[in-house]
């Protein structure tokens, strides 16, 4: 757990090979400069604001869980990959931000834009105040606590006494938004679904942007000077309580937006949707995505969202042996998930570059 | 007074089902300070063994027995072949395959056996003279069949010389080598021991509860309470902390908040020994020198 | 006749930092051999290459055996026996189930029941205290048992690290008095750290000088006694 987190000049660091990774800015600092760049840059935005024209509702549905679950396996990376704190709860979060929307959705009447920083910071406080005790647990101790969350919200979103919120059992049936204007594009209209593509797309950029700015930082680097040497940092000044718990509530609070975007997107909420299971599927797509990566949220929630379609054809129970064979599996052979290999192959085909440009340059050995 | 007491001893009954699988995590502990997620998910894919077997007209005690000793020799090779190359890894290394563990025993008891509910018999015979006038011949005989178990790690790690060199290995693994102890070995035996246990206590429990593939998770987690509320390496604590959350859960459940928030109650147990008690009753306060 | 142990260009190394450079030294049967020298020289490296507790390359070989690439447990299995520095006593478990598991490999019980008698002759300390937990023990009689629980797997070599560390003058000179004892008694060959070297000069009949993890002198105790260098950055006068 000793990855240097400082930045080289050309900005690439190593990833170690333990499992962690560290968060360095991509490619060099120069590339902003580059026409090629933006030009790259102003291809992908478009491509992704003509998708959802070209394909089925259904499939934009699924992109906008996509996005969704990115925004939640990124919240989990906060806390799990860039601080240490292994959380196998975050389910827990994403179901109280998403009945925290559809609680002020159905009986308040509050728009579903709104619901979401409402929800975000409900979120924080509940994952501040669960910092407390998690201050004093480590390890598997964290987990199993945190295991025990997710188990016991779903049995209490059940619970009678609170019935007449949470609508018990069955759940709360939403509508979802209806777009602000309508039209046609390539044959199709655009409809909820695809505007809640924009507007979760809206939300993604935001989110992603507020995560690269905290973790690229001082507090970034704290983060992770308290995940890898914990002792060190407090002696060097860093407050430990503090910075945990604030920690495990910005990263509750991130989870909980989702779980506000996906009330939206999904328009359904009921105890059952927010199983334990959820909180694995989370924590495999921070997984495979990669520890201490932001943008290996993508990946993961990809993964997490497609992977279960696919494997279903073969047998109900086939979802969850595929996920456990593949946590097994990557632990063995890519401890550092898609953007860990990502990061290695890139550095490899650097190195390769820029030893076939020096060996042109060859100067005469100096005595 | 006496539905108060009643309520009291149907909690030791379950308590005994908590405490066998607080011991089998505690078996784990001891020798590798993890904690296996993965006990409840393997202890209900040994009671299915056994159900398979039962259906296929084994006598209960026979397919009692071999499904212990298959779920030892499991135990001790999922030790030696899953577990081993992670053994020197960081924690949330071990934790996922753990949870991936988890995730394969539960879709593997899915896919063979079926989601539908199954019943599993009770050797002990309702009318038997094990039944008392505030237990069940079934809590009894359960109550006894963990005693037993009890009784014999005791017996095994106290007076066998294997029980010894376990005991070592987990102690001071590198003294242990010292002394020829194969130390990989000896973790391999606890998992192989852990497992027995948890298919002693899956098949105490599913007669109650009824066997499907889901039979343990709330079980695991009551499992993890005990545990830690006895103190998490020591197996005397993890019997007497399931005795204890057991007749807590009964109690707070018929006079405080109604049975339908149990699992918040294992979380509130959890958190609540966690922060307040961290080695627990009978737990090993450690000290970490900077 | 091969030497009981011969040590030939071994080094060792924790990590990326290496220890040792290429020590080469044998010793015969039936002698104790001291390994002199400053702090971090390599001595106590040395002893855990021999019990392959640390990566190394080279060669040792015990009675003509390679040992490098054993497992630690059967390094022990051929019969070498290691008391680590910090005596590495089961300090929650008694001085008698410490005792047992020094006989863990063998296979003649009663020969072990004998054995235990008689490493609580030759330590009463350790009778009294026998179903005492090791932690509780002084330092001096967690040494005597570290001491014993290695000779309880009646080795043909005895490493022992340190085993002045931390002690009373007067319990060191009993101990010391002891392995001269076994030594003669029970043909017990020893390898020796220590970092007194008077002590050790007084014990051992060979003795080998350490210095940043290479042999920098070799010979008999009285040789090394009578060294200029050693005596004055050694023995201090």
């Amino acid at each position: 757990m000793n990855g240097p987190t400082t930045s080289t000049a050309s900005g690439a660091a190593a990833a170690p090979a333990d499992g962690t990774a560290t968060a360095t800015a991509p490619a060099g600092a120069g590339v902003w400069r580059s026409p090629l760049f933006w030009l790259g840059l102003a291809l992908a935005v478009a491509a992704l604001c003509v998708l959802p024209f070209l394909v089925k509702n259904y499939r934009v549905f699924q992109f906008n869980l996509v996005l969704v679950y990115a925004i939640a396996i990124l919240g989990l990376n906060i806390l799990t990959g860039f601080n240490g704190q292994i959380s196998l709860g975050h389910g827990a979060f994403y179901a109280v931000g998403a009945y925290a929307a559809a609680i002020l959705m159905e009986r308040a009447g509050v728009p579903y834009w709104a619901t979401l920083p409402v929800a975000g910071a409900l979120c924080f406080v509940f994952g501040f105040l669960m910092g407390f005790p998690a201050l004093r647990l480590g390890g598997h101790y964290l987990a199993v606590a945190t295991l025990a969350l997710a188990l016991a919200v779903p049995q209490l979103l059940k619970y009678k006494l609170i019935e007449g919120w949470t609508g018990g059992v069955q759940g709360i049936v939403l509508n979802k938004p209806e777009p602000p204007f309508s039209f046609r594009f390539l044959g199709q209209p655009f409809n909820s679904d695809r505007w809640l593509y924009f507007f979760t797309l809206a939300v993604v950029v935001v989110m992603f942007w507020l995560a690269w700015n905290l973790l690229h930082g001082r507090v970034g680097r704290a983060l992770i000077a308290i995940r890898d040497h914990p002792i060190a940092a407090s002696a060097m000044g860093i407050n430990l309580p503090v910075f945990k718990s604030l920690t495990f509530g910005v990263s509750a609070a991130f989870t909980g937006v989702a779980g506000a975007l996906g009330a939206s997107v999904i328009a359904f909420v009921s105890p059952d949707s927010f199983t334990v299971n959820l909180s694995i599927f989370l924590l495999v797509g921070m997984v495979v995505g990669g520890l201490a990566s932001i943008p290996g949220a993508f990946f993961g929630a990809i993964f997490i969202q497609f992977v279960p379609n696919i494997a279903d054809e073969i047998s109900k129970s086939a979802p969850a042996a595929i996920y456990g064979v593949l946590l097994i599996g990557l632990m063995y052979l890519m401890p550092t998930g898609v953007m860990g290999l990502v990061r290695t192959l890139w550095l490899r085909w650097r190195s390769r570059f820029s030893a076939a440009a020096s060996s042109s340059n060859a100067r005469p050995k100096e005595t | 007074m006496e539905g108060f007491l009643h309520q009291v001893f149907a909690g030791v009954a379950n308590g005994c089902i908590y405490g066998s699988v607080a011991l089998a995590l505690v078996m784990i502990y001891q020798a590798t300070h993890h904690l296996n997620f993965a006990q409840g998910e393997m202890a209900t894919f040994s009671t299915f063994i056994a159900w398979a077997l039962i259906q296929q007209g084994w006598p209960y005690w026979a397919a009692f027995a071999v499904t212990v000793a298959v779920s030892f020799a499991a135990g001790l090779v999922i030790q030696r072949v899953v577990l081993r190359p992670v053994e020197r890894a960081p924690v949330l290394t071990n934790v996922n395959v753990f949870i991936g563990l988890l995730l394969i025993f539960n879709a593997l008891s899915g896919w063979l056996f079926d989601h539908t509910v199954k019943s599993f018999p009770s050797p002990f015979a309702q009318e038997s003279f094990l039944k008392t006038r505030f237990f069940s011949a079934h809590e009894m005989g359960s109550f006894l069949v963990m005693m037993a178990v009890l009784l014999a790690l005791y017996a095994f790690f106290r007076f066998t010389s294997l029980g010894l060199a376990m005991r070592a290995a987990a102690l001071n693994p590198d003294s242990a080598r010292l002394v020829g102890i194969r130390v990989s070995w000896m973790l391999a035996v606890g998992w192989g021991l852990a497992a027995a246990i948890g298919a002693v206590a899956g098949m105490m429990v599913a007669p109650v509860v009824f066997l499907d593939p889901n039979m343990m998770a709330g079980i695991l987690l009551y499992g993890f309470a005990s545990a830690l509320l006895g103190g998490v390496d020591n197996p005397f604590g993890a019997v007497i902390g399931g005795l204890v959350v057991g007749v807590l859960e009964n109690l707070l459940g018929a006079y405080v908040i109604g049975t339908e928030l149990k699992l918040t109650v294992a979380l509130v147990l959890i958190v609540g020994t966690l922060t307040l008690m961290p080695a627990g009753l009978f737990g090993k306060r450690v000290v970490t020198r900077v | 006749m091969p030497s009981l142990l011969e040590v030939a260009d071994l080094t060792a190394a924790y990590g990326a930092t290496q220890v040792l450079h290429g020590v080469s030294f044998a010793i015969e049967a039936g002698q104790i051999t001291a390994v002199l020298g400053a702090n971090g020289a390599g001595k106590t490296t040395t002893l855990r290459a021999v019990c392959q507790m640390v990566r190394t390359g080279g060669s040792v070989r015990f009675e003509g055996r390679e040992l490098v690439g054993s497992a630690t447990e059967n390094v022990v299995r051929l019969g070498v026996a290691h008391v680590p520095d910090g005596r590495g006593t089961f300090a929650a478990l008694s001085v008698e189930e410490n005792l047992r598991l020094g006989a863990y490999v063998r296979r003649d019980k009663p020969r072990v029941a004998e054995d235990i008698e008689r490493m609580y002759a030759r330590f009463p300390r350790l009778k009294e205290r026998r179903h005492q937990q090791a932690g509780t023990l002084s330092g001096g009689e967690q040494q005597m048992l570290a001491i014993s629980r290695a000779l309880m797997l009646r080795p043909k070599l005895l490493l022992l690290d340190e085993p002045s560390f931390g002690l009373a003058p007067k319990i060191v000179a009993e101990i010391f008095r002891i392995l001269s004892t076994i030594n003669a008694e029970d043909k017990v060959s020893m390898l020796l750290v220590e970092q007194n070297a008077h002590l050790a000069l007084g014990l051992a009949q060979h003795a080998y000088l350490l210095e940043t993890g290479r042999v920098a002198l070799s010979g008999t105790s009285q040789a090394l006694m009578a060294d200029e260098s050693v005596r004055r950055v050694y023995l201090g006068y």
